[in-house]
């Protein structure tokens, strides 16, 4: 199975070790893994900002860097879910469409395609679990709790396969962060409030953790809680089913 | 033309976070009673999706639905007005009024009213206008509009609810007890029904088979209104028909639970004919309604039903306050259809989102709202209704992320910058950083880090 890791140019940047930990999971279960060097961005900070007609040479990029492989997966929601809506180029339709049905999130790829039931790893910590919007509301990747429908939690089936791992429990389940692309600098306030609002739970029921499938998030929820100095952390859900050690 | 966007009147709200933490648990209390209400009935995503296809079915034959309502409204003695426009529907009401020479009129609550400033163009020509359902009653004493839909005065505590009534209705001083002051506001009100000649209510909904309309209250101050005065006003966006009485069967059942999470409001009356010797009007509006119906992306914004569910799940609504977003609907469902009326003053609206989507998830008649929120933003940057530095960012942007030796520079150099110059990322001119620490930088980028231990 020939898979392209698609790393979203702030992990690239930022959080290299959650791109290691998606490729040497990959690896783990027998997939073919290579990284196009010249992927760059899904186009999202312009699209969600009104620019999606800027997108172009983004999209064409994309699919230069993704055609030709059977899958295509990234530890985010939120790029897959984007790249899922909004990628297309006239010049290659139907590569495009191909790359829009076989591009993967990461832990709905684990569940759906290579059906994982079971890992080598272990975290004996207690961690919240962050439900990131665009993975939740938009790839479906757990239930919603607006919805009257059965429960259902990809990444939590998952992390039901790391020994020693104790979940916590929120007080509001799936509540957005705040973090919204441009959105946490161009609503500073209120972006930073749904920040700290999210933080506090998690820190209420004693999380040493938040985990969640979108670093974007964790980026955000990171910059509130070392700006309080607290002494939970983030950590990618990637990093703990690679059996990272805290 | 520009007026103080969301971002601005909401750093103002957040200054006090007390009082953001009050109102945003207010509201989430809200959100969870309708999250209770709607878990009772197992046909509830049914119900959404029936509701969903009546209303969408409803819009695509609205010209015939509008004129089976006339001809069905009029056989049953109601007189029918058709307004364009909000000045078109206040001067409509004014006529109606001063014909009979009535100077004082009692309104229950119509956010269609509100939409078209009627109080402030009667009360200019004179004519007295008291809003009787409780919210709206406070909100107008205190001079202010309402900051949500369907609890109009959610923003202001029982303190200060209990000052303004001490100024204006006698209670005694420091007495925030709602149930004092629930009384006070009813005597106050009973005088006002007892002699008022005329009374306008909103209509929730019209049914085109029996030329009926329907008011959904708690407070049952319409009814209240409407059956001591000698004519009642009706005043409805064209959107609120629906085909038939046995749909109401539908949305009566969403209405409430999504609402405030009661099974059905304790008011839904029934207007099918004037009663003898007395008049009924209904002023059917347009007001840019027809337009927005022109626009495939956004039509469907009206099967709205004024539920204010999107308001209380709204994380961005309850941490901002329903007057940051300075228009007559707040919340996201007012962010999709304000641009509509004018775009130059609600350009900010769309982008007070984080596209999270639980609106369109708890949305009895399942309007998209997040997704048409992203295309108002492309129609809004498209008609130039765009900050200028915005834009020229975004092309750099762009630019850099189109190619990846650029990206690669610019990557390389954001790192190296945060590295060894973090004082250029540390301070006040970035928003990030006034509340959020800014990311560890790392060793190397994931790419250098594959070029050195993944490639020969």
């Amino acid at each position: 199975m020939k898979v392209a890791l698609f790393v979203p140019c702030y992990v690239d940047q930022f959080y290299p070790n959650v791109a290691i930990a998606t490729l040497e999971l990959l690896e783990k279960f027998g997939c073919e893994v290579s990284y196009p060097k010249n992927q760059t961005c899904c186009g999202q900070p312009m699209s969600n900002s009104g620019f999606e007609h800027l997108t172009s040479g983004c999209n064409k990029n994309f699919v230069e860097s993704f055609k030709g492989f059977d899958y295509i997966v990234a530890p985010s929601g939120s790029c897959v879910l984007h790249i899922k809506e909004h990628l297309h180029d006239e010049e290659h339709p139907s590569e495009a469409e191909k790359i829009s049905k076989t591009i993967y999130e990461l832990v709905s790829f684990l569940t759906d395609v290579l059906k994982v039931e079971h890992l080598e790893a272990s975290f004996p910590h207690k961690v919240g679990m962050h439900q990131s919007c665009h993975g939740q509301r938009g790839l479906k990747l757990s239930q919603m709790t607006e919805l009257n429908a059965p429960p259902f939690s990809k990444p939590q089936d998952l992390l039901n396969l790391v020994k020693d791992i104790e979940m916590i429990e929120l007080d509001r389940k799936d509540e957005c962060c705040g973090f919204g692309g441009t959105f946490c600098v161009a609503e500073e306030a209120v972006s930073a409030k749904m920040g700290v609002d999210r933080v506090n739970d998690h820190v209420r029921h004693h999380a040493e953790y938040i985990t969640g499938i979108d670093m974007s998030c964790l980026m955000h929820l990171e910059g509130i809680l070392r700006r309080q100095k607290s002494k939970t952390k983030i950590i990618h859900i990637a990093e703990i089913l690679n059996g990272r050690k805290a | 033309m520009k007026t103080i966007d969301h971002a601005a009147n909401s750093k103002v709200f957040n200054q006090d976070e007390d009082r953001v933490d009050w109102h945003d648990e207010t509201l989430w209390f809200i959100r969870q009673k309708r999250d209770k209400a709607s878990k009772q009935i197992p046909q509830w995503e049914a119900l959404r999706e029936a509701a969903s296809q009546i209303k969408n079915h409803t819009l695509s034959n609205l010209h015939n639905y509008l004129e089976e309502f006339e001809l069905n409204a009029k056989a049953n003695g109601i007189q029918i007005h058709w307004a364009k426009d909000a000045q078109e529907h206040n001067e409509i009401v004014y006529d109606l009024l001063a014909k009979q020479g009535i100077s004082k009129m009692v309104k229950s609550k119509s956010m269609l009213t509100e939409e078209c400033h009627l109080n402030h163009y009667l009360e200019d020509r004179g004519i007295e206008v008291i809003d009787s359902d409780l919210g709206e009653r406070i909100v107008q004493l205190a001079k202010e509009p309402p900051s949500h839909i369907v609890l109009p005065c959610i923003h202001k505590k029982k303190e200060e609810i209990g000052a303004l009534f001490h100024e204006h209705l006698g209670t005694p001083e420091g007495n925030a007890d709602p149930q004092v002051l629930t009384e006070a506001a009813r005597q106050h009100l009973r005088d006002v029904f007892l002699t008022r000649r005329a009374a306008l209510t909103g209509v929730n909904f019209a049914v085109a088979e029996t030329g009926e309309i329907v008011v959904c209250t708690n407070e049952g101050n319409a009814d209240l209104g409407v059956h001591l005065a000698d004519i009642h006003i009706a005043c409805m966006g064209i959107e609120k028909i629906i085909p038939k009485r046995g749909h109401l069967s539908v949305f009566l059942r969403l209405l409430a639970r999504s609402a405030t999470g009661q099974p059905v409001t304790t008011y839904s009356s029934h207007f099918a004919k004037p009663r003898k010797g007395k008049e009924l009007h209904i002023v059917l509006v347009d007001n840019g309604r027809t337009k927005q119906l022109g626009r495939p992306d956004f039509r469907n914004s009206l099967k709205c039903i004024r539920c204010s569910a999107c308001f209380n799940t709204c994380p961005v609504y309850r941490r901002s306050g329903g007057h940051s977003y300075h228009s007559v609907i707040a919340g996201p469902i007012g962010s999709i259809l304000s641009p509509n009326l004018d775009m130059a003053k609600h350009a900010d609206l769309p982008f007070a989102s984080t596209l999270c989507g639980s609106c369109s998830n708890v949305c009895p008649v399942k309007i998209d709202i997040h997704e048409q929120l992203y295309k108002w933003r492309q129609v809004l940057v498209k008609e130039g209704y765009v900050d200028a530095k915005k834009a020229l960012s975004m092309q750099l942007m762009a630019k850099t992320l189109a190619s990846p030796t650029l990206y690669h520079l610019a990557g390389k150099a954001a790192r190296t910058t945060l590295k060894y110059a973090p004082f250029i990322a540390q301070n006040r001119f970035n928003p990030w950083y006034h509340q959020r620490e800014m990311p560890a930088v790392p060793k190397s980028s994931f790419g250098e880090w594959y070029q050195k231990n993944r490639t020969k």
